[in-house]
């Protein structure tokens, strides 16, 4: 019924990896979904063989992950599909919540200026899937449709640890092996089950209906929440662009809707009516009922078997955290399966993913949890305060700021994680380790560019000059590159190199080291940067640690703690 | 409603605890309230929410904030 048409793609026979006895792959994904396909592109830029399997052979039906946060884009940046995405998607920096008619709140996701990417993006699932899938074909990754994977079987018992994965397809079963394998199949997660793992929280009581329609409308592109608007009372509606005329209408139904009998167009249409208010012609291109659940595994890392995406943890939609936190799983689990299996890192840096980003799962549950309970109340009493809430807003800057419609997908500050060095020195500004990295605008040899663009994949030491650093200075700096010398004694381990990245306030030249120009001052501001000011970056732009004079022996420290090396030695 | 005296831009907070996110705190107050009414009555509700006016109340002592806010409540009626 609607515009989209979804591909087919090509199956093709394993002849080649079936093999007795088993084939050994060095890393196998499950599932093709956005975070499958993430992973296996991420791991071909860190240059890792990958072969992902999928059960299906298409991208998602319907749009189901609609929003595409900030921090999202700049992953994706960093895979090579943003520009696509921000073109085709509807970019979005302003939410606005309504109380039956009128307008309580309003937010902006990017008040300040001087980012790449905007607040956020709507773009159908389908579309970001397309566009990850040529990429990782791009890049050389090898992925096989109708390759549905019916068991999984771990050796962990320390030597030559692998997984046994029995895959079906339409020739037939046959096992092949994986040094490390990473599930992303989904909230469902057939593997999950099969390896009998568990995954705990809360089922919220409530249906939801999504309709996608096709229509010619002239809205802006934000996002639009009512509580108890006219056309739906007592039950909250949200709106959202996506591109292609395509609109995304979510109502709140209440647990005792008939999710059969709602899915009908003639239950549905006059339920769009009613909103549009006007003969507006329109046609549904989707129609699903969901109910959530807000949950996560207790460990997302089982030996060899690492968990990402809504396989390891679910949230309530509202605040956009599923697909978005998968993303920021890959992000943060790739660069460092990559030198684990490069051999350039201890396997506890492994850990540290589950760790990192099962506090990340925590807070986006947190999140989405308490939108959820300010949404639908559960009591008469969350109820009033609700509505009191609401109508102190109207009013009061405090009530708007409780107004909770959705607190939407920004990363986690990982404060805590064991690759932070604490801070010796002062500073102001949110730049912490463990913080995500803020973009800001640059110049590169005369052209303009952004901060982000010019790390991540790699680790990265920037140092604010003011002036070109001294000869000392610039040893130090270039030291990092290649770090056999001063770097620890480490038999057989690998240096892991150091990008330099001088940012200056004005354009000079240092040979063999780039100079960010920032021209308008926000990496200063947002870094808190003077001269000498040194921060270590992480591939996934994190900063790991800073300090406000650089030494390099310092620098060293802190990557060896930032990639587990020192364990390597144990 | 103006007020002079009572504070009604966003003001939650924790000293020593920093917060990354402007809607954090509020929904971190936001998140105890209800979950201090969590397997009550609703008689019990009006109960604990009396108490806690009056303690609140107390905290605050400067009559004229009370009264502001018992104005700005009054009025913010929907």
């Amino acid at each position: 019924m609607g515009a989209y048409v979804n591909p087919i793609y090509p199956y093709k026979a394993p002849t080649d990896l079936k093999a007795t006895p088993s084939l050994r792959k060095p890393l196998i994904v499950i599932g093709a979904g956005p975070v499958g396909l993430a992973a296996a592109v991420d791991a071909r830029l860190q240059g890792l063989d990958v072969l992902v399997l999928d059960d299906d052979k298409t991208v998602s039906v319907g749009s189901r992950a609609v929003c595409y946060a900030k921090r999202s884009l700049e992953i994706l940046d960093r895979l090579g599909i943003a520009e696509p995405a921000c073109q085709l998607g509807v970019s979005w920096n302003i939410g606005r919540t309504f109380l039956e008619q009128d307008e309580v709140y309003q937010f902006n996701l990017v008040p300040d200026a001087g980012h790449k990417r905007p607040g956020m993006i709507n773009l159908q699932q389908y579309h970001i899937e397309e566009m990850l899938i040529a990429r990782a074909l791009e890049l050389g990754a090898d992925i096989r449709w109708q390759h549905k994977v019916t068991a999984v079987k771990r050796h962990d018992d320390g030597h030559d640890d692998h997984a046994t994965l029995t895959v079906e397809t339409p020739d037939g079963a046959f096992d092949i092996e994986a040094d490390w394998l990473v599930v992303a199949d989904g909230a469902r997660s057939p593997i999950r089950r099969h390896l009998g793992l568990d995954i705990e929280g809360r089922v919220f009581q409530d249906r939801f209906l999504i309709a996608d329609v096709i229509m010619k409308a002239d809205y802006p592109a934000e996002r639009w929440f009512w509580f108890d608007p006219p056309f739906h009372p007592n039950q909250s509606v949200l709106l959202h662009k996506q591109s292609n005329n395509v609109w995304r209408i979510d109502f709140q139904l209440g647990w005792d809707a008939d999710p059969e009998e709602e899915k009908k167009p003639e239950k549905v249409i006059p339920r769009l009516q009613a909103m549009l208010g006007d003969d507006r012609p329109f046609e549904l291109e989707w129609v699903s009922i969901y109910t959530f659940q807000c949950r996560r595994m207790t460990d997302f890392r089982h030996g060899r078997v690492l968990f990402v995406g809504d396989a390891a943890h679910q949230v309530s939609p509202f605040g956009a955290r599923g697909a978005n936190s998968g993303f920021q799983d890959v992000d943060d689990l790739m660069w460092k399966l990559a030198l684990v299996m490069k051999g350039q890192a201890s396997d506890k840096l492994l850990d540290t993913y589950a760790l990192d980003r099962q506090f990340a799962a925590d807070e986006n549950i947190m999140n989405s949890t308490r939108s959820t309970d300010f949404i639908t109340p559960k009591s008469r009493t969350s109820k009033t305060f609700r509505n009191q809430v609401l109508a102190l807003a109207r009013h009061y800057p405090f009530a708007r700021k409780l107004v909770n419609s959705g607190r939407l997908s920004m990363p986690s500050f990982l404060t805590s994680s064991l690759l932070n060095t604490p801070d010796a020195d002062a500073f102001e500004g949110n730049m912490v380790p463990g913080a995500p990295m803020d973009d800001a605008p640059v110049q590169v040899a005369g052209q303009d560019a952004w901060l982000l663009d010019q790390v991540g994949n790699r680790f990265a030491c920037l140092l604010f000059a003011d002036a070109v650093p001294s000869a000392e200075v610039l040893a130090q700096l270039n030291a990092l590159q290649a770090p056999r010398e001063s770097a620890p004694p480490r038999a057989n381990v690998p240096p892991v190199p150091v990008t330099p990245l001088i940012v200056a306030p004005r354009a000079f030249e240092v040979p063999g080291v780039k100079v960010l120009v920032d021209t308008q001052g926000w990496v200063a501001k947002r870094y808190d940067g003077q001269d000498g000011t040194t921060y270590l970056l992480r591939p996934d732009q994190h900063v790991a640690a800073r300090w406000r004079q650089l030494d390099s022996a310092k620098v060293q420290q802190a990557l060896v703690l930032a990639t587990c090396q020192a364990d390597a030695l144990l | 409603m103006q007020t002079t005296l009572l504070q009604t831009d966003p003001n939650f907070h924790e000293p020593g605890r920093r917060f990354f996110r402007d809607f954090s705190p509020g929904d971190d107050f936001y998140e105890a309230l209800i979950d201090a009414h969590n397997g009550l009555s609703d008689e019990q509700s009006e109960a604990l929410n009396a108490r806690l006016i009056l303690l609140l109340a107390n905290h605050i002592g400067d009559l004229r904030v009370l009264r502001e806010a018992l104005a700005a409540a009054k009025s913010a009626a929907a």
